[in-house]
């Protein structure tokens, strides 16, 4: 049985990675708004949906004319990301922030909010996409470019281009947003009003407008995930996103909410548990517990980590203010 | 016309009426003190004129504009800065971004670096912090962080919300020479002090709040010698 466990983990972490770094990109999300709002934007899982489906409407319609399947891929990620983008600055415009003028101090409200907006941009993509073509199941066309593969280490890992595409941007975007949030003005002024948003409005800054600028930087990020895991899963539906955007969420958690590096760990800590008992449950259990398993000891894991970090694998623990 | 005014100001948490119709004035150059018991409304009345909290009724002047319909950050651009209270500064920025975070609306690199230089020069101590985070600073310095950071907006008055709270008397003494060292190169200060005999010995003229109202007001030296100041607020007679 080792020997079997073995042979199959260089494959398992490699995929294992091809899942992290998607949770990775879409718990930015979730923790760069709750940094500044302590705000759980369960939405933000439509926002990577979003991204999706624009992923797979460009590759319908530009494939025929972009020759390049790169060129392609790039044009895919810049609008997915620009569309969900907006979409998360619009879904804080109207929805988000009319609750906050009103001094809604129940934080259960806003959360609510979240959840019907949920719904409401599920539907909203259903209809829009059941008016184009008749169907809001759709499939990720497939471009000749993309679909390469390698075998690595002697066959160990089998590796296709397009996994490798998405491991690149991952890695190129949270670099990105990394230097963005600690060696920018606007990173610095994001998290400033993270730490304390009314302080933050004493320097000048418009909480407003850094909350949306929030919303924009983390929407994107979402979006260029959905993308990506169309490239990679390709059958996309409307409700695609809660599924992953549930475990991104939870990706956050576990590295400890509202922190950035944390978020980063959390998703690729939770998409290796995950693929990694999705593939050796069936072994490790003589075939009693099957692949569907894999999400129950993930969790339990999670709960297990939490149970003794509550605070999250980077997060801090916050002292009471006197 | 004063570089700022308070025409009947009323302003409410909730339903709790904290000020009850406060006008007050503050003239350029000047050091002006309000001091009062813990509750009196000192740090509301700052509140709301940097627009933290809207007043219900009444004006704030600021060079003959009224400002107090306008949001916090348009009122700093004015040249409003307000070091608050607890200095609340931001504990995960190092102390060099705290610095910088405080000059956010001066678009030029050069003048950003200048006052950086100037506040280092005000407190050597936070230029061997510069790389610390906020967070890990003694309250002396965070005091001097807070207040280095409002210097960074070069504002045209400085509001300063007591800065004396919880630090060594040595302390103290420091960020006393340092108020009236700035108003001598010609900063504007709304002083507000639990330690009035202090805050009475630098200021030019003074206020005494007493649950949301002005009872009395006048010179600094006037309001020292008064009776009731005495017996009330400088544990006199």
């Amino acid at each position: 049985m080792l020997e079997q466990i073995l042979a199959l983990l260089p494959q398992v972490v490699f995929d294992g990675f091809i899942l992290g770094f998607v949770y990775a990109m879409v718990a930015l999300g979730y923790t760069m708004v709750y940094g500044v709002l302590e705000l759980i934007n369960f939405a933000h899982s439509e926002i990577f949906m979003i991204g999706a489906v624009v992923g797979v409407e460009v590759f319908r319609y530009l494939a025929p004319q972009v020759g390049n399947g790169f060129v392609l891929l790039f044009l895919a990620l810049v609008l997915g990301g620009v569309v969900a983008g907006i979409t998360a600055i619009l879904v804080e415009r109207f929805a988000y922030r009319p609750l906050r003028k009103r001094g809604t101090t129940n934080r259960l409200v806003p959360l609510i909010t979240a959840i019907g907006v949920s719904f409401i941009l599920q539907d909203l993509v259903r209809l829009v996409e059941g008016l184009w073509h008749n169907e809001f199941f759709l499939r990720m066309r497939t471009v000749q470019d993309l679909e390469g593969s390698v075998e690595l280490f002697g066959g160990a890992i089998f590796a296709q281009t397009k996994s490798f595409i998405l491991m690149g941007v991952s890695i190129l975007m949270l670099l990105g947003l990394t230097y963005l949030v600690n060696r920018t003005k606007l990173g610095v002024a994001i998290r400033a009003v993270a730490q304390d948003l009314s302080t933050a409005s004493l320097m000048g800054i418009d909480p407003d407008r850094i909350i949306s600028r929030t919303f924009l930087i983390g929407g994107s990020l979402g979006g260029v995930a959905g993308v990506l895991f169309a490239l990679q899963y390709t059958t996309i539906t409307p409700y695609v996103g809660f599924l992953p955007g549930l475990k991104a969420f939870t990706a956050a958690v576990l590295g400890g909410i509202g922190n950035i590096p944390g978020a980063m760990l959390g998703g690729l800590v939770l998409g290796q548990l995950e693929n990694f008992f999705g593939t050796y449950l069936p072994i490790l259990t003589n075939g009693n517990f099957g692949t569907e398993y894999k999400d129950v000891v993930a969790f339990l894991i999670l709960i297990l980590i939490l149970l003794l970090r509550p605070q999250g694998l980077l997060g801090q623990v916050v002292k009471e203010k006197v | 016309m004063s570089l700022l005014e308070l025409k009947g100001v009323h302003t409410y948490y909730g339903h709790i009426h904290a000020l009850k119709g406060i006008s007050l004035h503050v003239e350029e150059g000047e050091i002006v003190t309000l001091i009062g018991s813990n509750g009196a409304g000192k740090s509301t009345t700052l509140r709301t004129i940097s627009g933290l909290v809207k007043p219900r009724q009444g004006e704030v002047l600021f060079q003959g504009k009224a400002i107090h319909r306008l949001p916090p950050h348009q009122i700093v651009a004015l040249g409003v800065g307000h070091v608050p209270e607890g200095r609340k500064i931001f504990p995960r920025l190092t102390v060099e971004e705290n610095l910088e975070i405080g000059a956010y609306l001066e678009k030029d690199r050069k003048v950003v670096q200048e006052r950086k230089e100037q506040v280092f020069a005000l407190f050597p101590r936070l230029y061997e912090r510069r790389g610390q985070k906020g967070g890990t600073l003694s309250g002396g310095e965070q005091q001097m962080l807070a207040i280095g950071r409002a210097l960074m907006q070069n504002p045209r008055i400085l509001l300063m919300d007591e800065p004396s709270m919880g630090l060594a008397p040595v302390l103290v003494d420091f960020i006393f020479e340092t108020i009236q060292k700035l108003n001598r190169e010609g900063k504007t200060i709304l002083l507000v002090e639990q330690n009035a005999r202090l805050a009475l010995q630098i200021a030019h003229r003074g206020y005494v709040l007493a649950t949301g109202e002005i009872t009395l007001s006048g010179p600094a030296k006037a309001l020292a010698e008064n009776p009731e100041v005495q017996k009330a607020y400088l544990g006199e007679g």
